[in-house]
């Protein structure tokens, strides 16, 4: 990290600013900035989307083999959630097998699809036991302005909406592809809200900045019917409290609501 | 004026001591008006000061300690020493050798060698740069022979005993030198392994316990009996 | 440090985790897997002190989970760039010996021990004095010796314990409990099985004095009132093993009240 006094300098700034509920780019303390959302852009992979939030850019590609089952779930698909911070994203990433922040962001996405059984994975059965699909998602960060979970859960949802696969039949147990393709199907449309603690206010969507200065997180997944099916605190050494928990969870119902639609929509 | 725990009684840290307008001493911190342990000890209340005496706690320098440190590293301006505190301590070259020396043709290694125990004084201490140490004085420096004890390093206070009075028994009943450090690190001397031996079996007693009284009897008596037992043989 | 083997599983739970049948983790006369009622917890010990060269260590059992914790520092941080100037770091390492789990698990990390690393180290961090000692750092070696559900609650009671034992400074001690949904009721303490064929899970980590929540993290499916009631229930087991710790930590030097220096 550079030196910490301009950090401290930063870090009064948005203070005072959110004291009086201001943010230094001018957003309420619950606004999201600018969101664009291209599906299909990577024609190689079976679905694909780009995301910008504000400056945050996030590229995920969904990619569909076959393979055999887990030994203890015989009948269902598998979903796997792959998370890289390319280093080309920001001057803080380097090289190298994914470190926490890969980890923990690739499985908080994979808690929110799993939980929400948005991919029903028992369609993607094949054979039970045998022979199934196998759901690759791959999170691609190519600029990191901040709030990279919530740029990446939607990238992924509408990565997955884009999701077309071949069909098929199964001849003498192995797969025999026939021409045309249909849409993944999906039962739920998970969006994830990511709230950050400076001081005593809660803000959504942060940017580097305001990452930089935050005491903790708190991430806030939510099904279309309001349900919660991931939570995730992290990012710093700070704590919320009970009320503080309660408000966020009024708010990421609003919150998720209203950005499902941005993304179903594009 | 609420005051939640007596004198001496045993703490841990998130418990509340007290409440109001109080002093937070050693191994506490006050917030909101609250003082609260941050050790687990036991609880003291001196006026306005409240303070916890840790029962374990690493050691923090303070200038004007003498510690005993191993020397891990040489570099060409001086030595680096491990006194058993979450910083490494500094040695300055300059501190042992001639004003005028020269890195290139002194032979640091050759004064203190990596492997060595010294005594030295701590001279300067800030949290932004590690404890300085000096060893100028007379009685500092290198220590050529004995036998190293480690203490937890708030027992110190009880081996030393009030105006020396303990580690001044422990020299008289067992004729050994006694060198405390005050980061735990205690260096014995004697005339033979025995004598050792017994001056360390005093110091263990003591820190086992500490917290009871007359304590410098009962170490006597137990040096006394054991120097019995070694003659006799 | 005392390792004592508990029974082994019961047929109700090995039947219930073959068929992954909610329906069978309560019965009728709501009454879980292992005999426990929706809001008890598991029996659960705790002992301090159990490490010689640790500057700090604990040791906890919690039902069938079996948790070792050793704790070196602060001291200089290794490798120099990890140091930071303002403070210490805690570096901590959540691992699960082979032989914790039904079928041996590779000693290499995986990417949930990478995970937990993580959040468990987020959930300490707020309770120690870290601008105390900067540039240093404070090693947690949690160590899951067996494992049966809710591992990372343990190991941050026992850490936090450890913590304690080795003199570091902390505003309050860090207790965890998870609670989740199990056969359509809210229970609190899930075990392996509860957790993985029930419905959701919410470990919580608490400092109780300044109401503050050093973990969160929950995976399922819940309503915002269900999620709510959870923390609570959470909440609630915190209380009580915060006190068990308390005990713990205490009972180690119960002998020791100063008697005047002569």
């Amino acid at each position: 990290m550079t030196s910490s006094i301009v950090v401290n300098v930063k870090k009064k700034r948005i203070t005072e600013l959110l004291a009086s509920g201001k943010r230094t780019d001018g957003r309420g303390l619950t606004d999201y900035r600018e969101i664009q959302i291209e599906s299909g852009v990577i024609e190689r992979a079976e679905g694909s989307a780009r995301v910008r939030l504000g400056k945050t850019e996030v590229l995920v590609g969904v990619k569909i083999a076959t393979g055999s089952p887990f030994e203890d779930v015989p009948d269902k698909g598998v979903l796997t959630v792959n998370a890289e911070l390319v280093p080309l994203a920001s001057p803080s990433f380097e090289p190298g097998p994914p470190g926490e922040d890969a980890v923990e962001l690739a499985r908080v996405v994979d808690r929110g699809i799993r939980e929400s059984k948005a991919i029903d994975l028992e369609t993607l059965c094949v054979e039970p036991g045998k022979l199934v699909f196998v759901v690759f998602v791959d999170i691609y960060i190519l600029n990191h302005d901040g709030n990279l979970i919530d740029a990446s859960t939607m990238a992924a949802l509408a990565a997955l909406i884009n999701t077309k696969m071949f069909k098929y039949t199964v001849e003498e147990g192995k797969i025999v592809k026939k021409p045309g393709y249909t849409p993944l199907p999906m039962t739920d449309y998970p969006i994830s809200v990511t709230f950050a603690k400076i001081g005593n206010k809660l803000i959504l969507d942060t940017w580097l900045d305001e990452e930089q200065v935050m005491d903790a997180r708190l991430t806030m997944t939510m099904t279309k019917d309001g349900n919660i099916c991931a939570i995730q605190k992290g990012g710093g050494s700070g704590y919320f409290t009970k009320e503080e928990i309660v408000e966020a969870t009024k708010i990421a119902t609003e919150k998720t609501a209203e950005l499902r639609k941005i993304v179903v929509k594009s | 004026m609420p005051l939640f725990y007596e004198k001496k009684q045993l703490v841990a840290p998130g418990d509340l001591l007290a409440e109001g307008d109080y002093v937070s001493g050693d191994s506490t911190y006050k917030e909101n008006g609250k003082i609260y342990a941050c050790r687990l000890g036991l609880v003291d209340y001196d006026g306005k000061r409240v303070h916890v005496v840790a029962l374990k706690a690493f050691y923090i320098p303070v200038p004007g300690d003498t510690v005993i440190g191993k020397v891990v590293e040489t570099m060409p301006s001086g030595w680096v020493i491990d006194i058993k505190a979450p910083h490494l301590g500094r040695l300055r070259a300059s501190d042992v050798v001639e004003r005028s020396f020269k890195p290139e043709t002194t032979d640091l290694p050759s004064i203190f060698d990596v492997g060595d125990l010294i005594i030295a004084n701590v001279v300067e201490y800030d949290r932004t740069r590690d404890p300085q140490l000096s060893v100028r004085e007379p009685g500092l420096g290198k220590i050529m022979r004995g036998q190293l004890v480690e203490v937890t390093p708030t027992k110190i206070p009880r081996i030393i005993g009030r105006q020396g009075s303990m580690v001044g028994m422990i020299k008289r009943e067992t004729g050994c030198q006694l060198t405390i450090g005050q980061n735990g690190l205690i260096l014995i001397s004697g005339r033979s392994p025995e004598d050792e031996r017994i001056a360390v079996m005093a110091i263990r007693k003591i820190e086992k316990e500490s917290h009871t009284s007359g304590l410098t009897d009962k170490v006597t008596e137990m040096i006394r009996k054991e120097r019995n037992a070694v003659e006799s043989k | 440090m005392q390792l004592k083997a508990n029974k082994k599983k019961t047929k109700r739970e090995r039947e219930t985790m073959t068929n992954k049948k909610t329906e069978t983790l309560i019965d009728k006369k709501g009454i879980r897997l292992d005999g426990r009622k929706v809001d008890e917890l598991r029996p659960v010990k705790m002992e301090v002190g159990v490490l010689p060269n640790a500057d700090g260590s604990a040791y906890l059992e919690q039902g069938r989970n079996k948790i070792l914790v050793g704790v070196y520092g602060p001291k200089e941080a290794h490798p120099r760039h990890i140091a930071r100037q303002d403070r210490a770091v805690i570096q901590c390492r959540y691992h699960m010996a082979p032989f914790s789990v039904d079928e041996r698990k590779s000693p290499a990390p995986s990417r949930r021990d990478v995970e937990l690393s993580k959040v468990i180290r987020e959930a300490l961090e707020p309770a120690v004095f870290l601008e105390y000692y900067p540039r240093t750092s404070i090693q947690v070696y949690i160590e899951i010796l067996q494992a049966d559900g809710g591992t990372r609650c343990a190991g941050i009671n026992t850490a936090a314990l450890a913590l304690a034992d080795a003199g570091i400074p902390m505003r309050d001690l860090v207790v965890a409990c998870a609670a989740g949904k199990v056969d359509g009721k809210l229970v609190v303490d899930l075990m392996d099985t509860e957790d993985k064929v029930g419905e959701a899970d919410v470990p919580v980590a608490f400092m109780p004095n300044l109401n503050a929540i050093t973990l969160l993290q929950m995976d399922g499916k819940l309503s915002p009132e269900e999620f709510e009631t959870a923390i609570n229930m959470a909440l609630d087991g915190c209380k009580q093993l915060y006190a068990v710790q308390k005990e713990a930590l205490k009972s180690k030097y119960v002998s020791v009240e100063e008697d005047k220096e002569e």
